[in-house]
């Protein structure tokens, strides 16, 4: 997806092409009749893509098309008006109701509510409450409604600086009062900030509920709306207090999921369904009437606001992914280089292969704490089935139960972050804190369907509203 | 008798009747019947003629001032309508009828526009893989309003269902997935089709995103790209200038939408078509007719777009003076443009009337307000099944005033349609009100009587000039219904609504959406521009097809009488004339003739078979010309090539039956046949005789001698004996 919109890249003409708009005096935003070799052409020039070759011009046509013509074709440019874009987007005040509950939404960067700019195209994202209603008017009948913008990062530029951020500002959100959070985000790397955020923010007495979309809300069938109202029906009415991300359950428009912070991932590149809760099921489904809880041990709402706090994260933390074949120096260059912990994801049970057993048992020596998780992604870790296993044990890996790599990832991160001793470490990667690590694997806590069986085609004929 | 009761198109029962035995009495041709999902009622469809009126016993006709059907009958000749056989360019010139045209071609590709999917596999209704379920949500438009149709797509609170067929669909369709790069085959003949229209191409193509609301594509817009603009066309005495050309992505095909629920297949969907844009240079029904066949002539001599039903399609933007440009959607058959746009242009016509009507009656439309009340179905004495049935369903009954629309509701507003069926027609859409969903005070097949629409007056304490009608629906659509009521009475004032709408089989037309503006167009942030390069151009434009005029001036030289031009032209048959005369001695005249006259005929008695490759003719035509066979064999042959292509000339020849014969022995043969001719029949007429001889002696003439000079020999022998 190319998100550089236009209204960031403003001119952005370069080489060719914008010595073209200078030889002509043809200023972005002029009406312009651009006479070609191959034909007249009239339109508003447009400002360009950066990304985009020098050898085009943007023209928006009366009819609201845009086109490119190719600037070694251009004999004349004559301009014939200019009307400057402005993007800004109007407010409606969001309606305070006497009785509802406060939520507060924290923007980080993904956009979850945003209108469109006809003339030029750029697509402009709405974020203030005012904005905020005036694209989503359905979220003034389910709370009182307030927003912060803490950074403006795409998902894949979310990282430990922002995960410390955003646990203080929930922190403080909670003291004063508020009765539920929303936190807009990318939906990439939603399952890494709701694992950080889970162990960085304990025992919270409201519902933190992390939410984005697969399809962006400039478009009329975007997941955008419908996954903001119900991570705000969550937020303002829910009695789970955990951190939980909130996106569709099926790809169809019926319900969302609730998904606990630490069993979720995102599962597919594009469908709105993306996010699974994996080795267990859902918290909860939540449409626009209800939140239907299906899983009946989590965390209750409380009225008291003793919540815990701890923004730390040690950033020389590195996840490897093993494959046949791999070499020790993958992980020699990583302890060189100074990083403090490894989290593998193995293949089967947690393996790897000899070659790498030497660097393992440098790096243990060398004060690095390594973890073991599945490639597999459902599942245990089990060293002791197979000598490998054993092996690997012997030289100082330590399994990390069925924390799904990426959570093992951040927790060590923040294990790291409070403490240099490793059985310290060790004691808190390893002590179940938000349902990282479960007891038992629930037999429907791994379910991947295969199309083309009978039962399966049966389920999918028919939508189940 | 079962009682049975008519409104609009529809006839209808109680549930406890029969419906067939009902309808056996009224001599009603019943469509279709169906029963009601809302009412329980049984719904027959029937081709009611309002003028012959019904043959039930119903209430009378309102009885203050003028009724009903005699207001209609006035306010249609107030309109100046006339059926088109009776128009001249004269009627269109007054009523200043202009017409433009959007026409839809499917590409014949291999796979779909941007995802790889094949082109050109549809499904039925019912033979579905998967069902999703979308909604449309309108996006803010650039005031921070939503737009006429985004907000009406909204209101109406559709489900929109879609059946996907794994083998036609995959995740990019139903919008779970980017798009992938653009279709190259489908890109090169919109470019060339481009060239063909003279438009400019573009030097880049620019995916743009077209929103629709309406479901038909489930991401709520469609991908499209302009690929050239301004070019023209000539058609007789004039030339047709063109807007733009783009390429698109076919939308859905919809299944069914009753109530709150719409369903589409998707099998359709993302497949490329070309929509060819032209200036509203068409002054007259005919005009139109004539520019869309040319332009698909023209996209059917690249011999690269689909045929076939549903792979051309029409909208037509119609306006008259002081009207609005209408849209009327989704046209699927040429031959239907001139009876279409002819209707459009009255019904304009009349709508502006009323709006006159209304300022007339000094009521300022900005202080317009419609009244209304719920009532229960003992407030009538009239028995009123449907009215009864709703209440039943526990739906509401509504009674509404509308202020001064006294003598507008019955006001003619084309053949059969009146102005209270646009009112109908928005319920039905907009607040999803299945039909029938009202009746008003001036209905042409009134349910209920004057006593107790003046019952009802009282109830809304109506004025004499005042309108009324009442409808009915579920509880949770009562109030986009009344929105709606009002809307369309606002807009009454200020003449002709913007709006598309769906045409229908008998010529006239219905409702469909709000006609969406301009501003609905925005970038694909899913995808990169694509260039195209002048050396692109050039060797597009080296394999040009022949212009379609100039193919059109070739059949007039060769003196192919104008009847035929456009079946020669829709199968593009004039290059296969043009190599026939180049390969044989066979004239073009002839081969033309001989062509339209005998495959029209083939492919109407073979509709179902699909046609053989007709760039194969001139090998046929070269067999027969080489064998030194007579020309007229062709007569015989084609038909049985077309039925069997695959097959060798000579098992061809074989089957017709030919065996080599001269003109002595065809002469030897007619004794014996007169003989038994004489034997056979009882006439003396030696016409009959002469016909009966040709016909049989046909089979041994064909291909040995010219079927001209088998009439003459027998003529010869007859006359001799």
């Amino acid at each position: 997806m190319r998100r550089s919109g236009v209204a960031e890249t403003m001119e952005g003409y370069k080489g060719a092409a914008l010595e073209t708009l200078e030889r002509f005096k043809a200023r972005v935003w002029s009406e312009s009749q651009i006479k070609t070799t191959r034909g007249d052409f009239t339109g508003i020039i447009l400002p360009r893509s950066e990304n985009d070759d020098d050898k085009h011009i943007v023209l928006k046509l009366a009819t609201g098309y845009n086109i490119g013509i190719a600037v070694d074709t251009i004999n004349d440019i004559i301009e014939q008006g200019y009307k400057q874009a402005n993007y800004k987007i109007p407010e409606k005040e969001f309606p305070v109701t006497e009785g509802l509950p406060h939520v507060k939404l924290l923007g980080t960067g993904g956009t979850i509510a945003s209108r469109l700019d006809y003339r030029t195209g750029a697509v402009i994202p709405a974020f203030t409450p005012g904005e905020l209603y005036g694209a989503v008017p359905e979220l003034a009948d389910i709370c009182n409604l307030t927003t912060e913008k803490l950074f403006a990062v795409f998902s894949e530029n979310m990282g430990p600086q922002q995960y410390r951020k955003l646990a203080v500002a929930i922190g403080e959100e909670i003291e004063k009062g508020i009765d539920g959070i929303v936190i807009g985000h990318g939906t990439d790397t939603m399952h890494h900030t709701a694992s950080a955020l889970a162990f960085m923010v304990q025992n919270p007495p409201v519902p933190i509920v992390v939410v984005g979309s697969q399809r962006s809300s400039d478009r009329p069938s975007s997941d955008a709306a419908l996954n903001l109202i119900h991570a705000t029906k969550t937020a303002a009415e829910s009695d789970i207090a955990e951190v939980m991300v909130c996106m569709f359950g099926p790809t169809s428009d019926e319900y969302g999921l609730l998904h606990r912070g630490t069993r979720v991932r995102k599962m597919h590149s594009s469908y709105r369904s993306t996010f699974r809760t994996l080795g267990d099921i859902p918290l909860a489904t939540v449409d626009k009437e209800k939140i239907t809880p299906l899983k009946p041990d989590y965390k209750r709402r409380r009225k008291d606001r003793d919540v815990k706090i701890t923004p730390v994260f040690e950033e020389r933390v590195a996840m490897v992914y093993y494959y046949p074949n791999m070499q020790r120096d993958i992980i020699d260059s990583l302890v060189d280089n100074g990083y403090k912990g490894i989290v593998i994801a193995g293949t089967g049970l947690g393996h790897v292969n000899k070659p790498v057993y030497p660097a393992i048992e440098r790096a243990t020596q060398k004060g690095v704490a390594i973890y073991m998780t599945v490639q597999t992604l459902w599942g245990f870790v089990h060293m002791f089935v197979y000598d490998t296993g054993r092996d690997l044990m012997a030289k100082g890996i330590i399994p990390a139960e069925n924390m799904l790599p990426e959570v093992a990832y951040v927790k060590l991160g923040w294990a790291l972050g409070q403490t240099d001793d490793l059985d310290k470490v060790r004691e808190i990667m390893l002590t179940p804190i938000a349902g990282e690590i479960t007891e038992r694997e629930p037999y429907n806590g791994y379910i991947v369907l295969q199309g083309g069986l009978p039962e399966v085609e049966e389920f999918l004929h028919s939508i189940h509203m | 008798m079962v009682p049975v009761w008519i409104m609009d198109r529809y006839a209808y029962c109680t549930p406890s009747a029969r419906v067939p035995q009902a309808l056996s009495g009224l001599s009603l041709q019943t469509k279709s019947l169906e029963k009601s999902m809302v009412s329980g009622y049984f719904i027959a469809r029937c081709d009611i003629d309002r003028k012959k009126g019904t043959h039930v016993s119903r209430p009378t006709a309102r009885s203050a001032g003028i009724s009903a059907a005699e207001n209609y009958e006035q306010t249609r000749r107030l309109v100046g309508y006339l059926p088109r056989s009776d128009a001249t360019e004269a009627t269109y010139t007054d009523l200043g009828f202009k017409c433009g045209l959007e026409i839809h071609q499917q590409l014949l590709t291999e796979k779909k526009l941007f995802c790889h999917c094949p082109a050109g596999f549809y499904q039925e209704p019912d033979d579905y893989d998967a069902e999703l379920v979308r909604h449309m949500r309108p996006t803010l438009s650039e005031l921070g309003e939503y737009d006429g149709t985004a907000l009406m797509e909204f209101r109406t609170r559709k489900n929109i269902i879609y059946r996907i067929k794994n083998e036609t669909a995959c995740t990019y369709d139903i919008d779970d997935t980017p798009p992938f790069r653009i279709n190259q085959q489908a890109l090169d003949i919109a470019i060339e089709i481009a060239l063909m229209l003279k438009t400019n191409v573009v030097g880049e193509l620019h995916i743009t995103r077209k929103q629709y609301l309406d479901g038909s594509i489930p991401t709520g817009f469609q991908r499209t790209a302009i690929v050239g603009i301004e070019g023209d066309i000539p058609i007789k005495d004039k030339t047709v200038r063109i807007i733009q050309i783009s390429l698109e992505e076919d939308s859905c095909r919809e299944v069914s939408d009753i109530g709150h629920f719409r369903t589409y297949t998707t099998d359709r969907l993302g497949m490329p078509l070309i929509e060819t844009v032209t200036y509203p240079d068409m002054l007259t029904p005919d005009e139109a007719a004539e520019a869309a066949h040319y332009l698909r002539f023209l996209a059917r001599s690249s011999g690269k777009v689909r045929t076939g039903i549903g792979a051309a399609r029409e909208d037509v933007n119609v306006s008259v003076t002081g009207g609005t440009r209408v849209e009327i959607k989704g046209v699927a058959h040429i031959k239907w443009i001139p009876e279409l746009t002819h209707n459009e242009a009255f019904r304009q016509s009349a709508l502006l009337m009323i709006a006159d009507r209304l300022r007339e009656r000094d009521i300022a439309p900005t202080e317009w307000k419609l009244t209304s009340r719920d009532i229960k179905p003992d407030d009538l004495r009239t028995d009123c099944p449907p009215v009864e049935a709703a209440f039943a369903a526990g739906q509401r009954i509504v009674a509404v005033n509308l202020p001064g629309f006294a003598d507008c509701l019955s006001f003619f507003t084309g053949p059969g349609r009146c102005f209270a069926d646009e009112v109908s027609d928005r319920l039905k859409v907009i607040a999803c009100l299945e039909k029938p969903n009202m009746t008003n005070s001036e209905s042409l097949d009134p349910i209920i009587s004057d006593d107790d629409w003046t019952t009802i007056r009282g109830l809304l304490t109506a004025a004499p000039e005042d309108g009324q009608l009442i409808f009915w629906g579920p509880e949770d659509d009562i109030e986009t219904a009344l929105v709606v009521i009002d809307e369309r009475c606002q807009a009454a004032f200020a003449g002709v609504p913007n709006e598309t709408r769906k045409s229908l089989p008998d010529g006239t037309t219905i409702f469909e959406r709000v006609l969406p503006g301009p501003d609905r167009m925005y970038p694909d942030t899913d995808s990169a521009p694509i260039p195209i390069t002048g050396e692109q151009i050039e060797k597009i434009r080296a394999g040009l097809a022949v212009d379609v005029s100039n193919r059109q001036l070739q059949l007039r030289d060769w003196g192919v009488p104008e009847h035929l031009h456009a079946f020669l032209l829709r199968y593009d048959l004039v290059g296969e004339i043009e190599t026939i005369a180049r390969k044989t001695s066979i004239d073009p005249k002839y081969t033309a003739v001989l062509l339209s006259q005998t495959l029209n005929h083939v492919r109407g008695v073979y509709a179902d078979r699909p046609a053989p490759n007709y760039r194969q003719l001139p090998d046929l035509f070269a067999f027969v010309d080489e064998r030194g066979l007579e020309r007229d064999i062709l007569k015989a042959l084609l038909p049985l090539w077309y039925l069997y292509p695959n097959e060798s000339f000579d098992s061809l020849l074989e089957q017709s039956g030919y065996t080599p014969a001269g003109v002595e022995d065809i002469r030897k043969a007619i004794p014996d046949f007169r003989k038994s001719f004489v034997v056979r029949s009882s006439t003396k007429d030696p016409d009959a005789e002469v016909h009966w001889l040709v016909g049989r002696l046909r089979p041994t003439a064909l291909g040995n001698i010219p079927l001209k000079q088998l009439r003459e020999i027998v003529d010869e022998e007859v006359g001799r004996g």
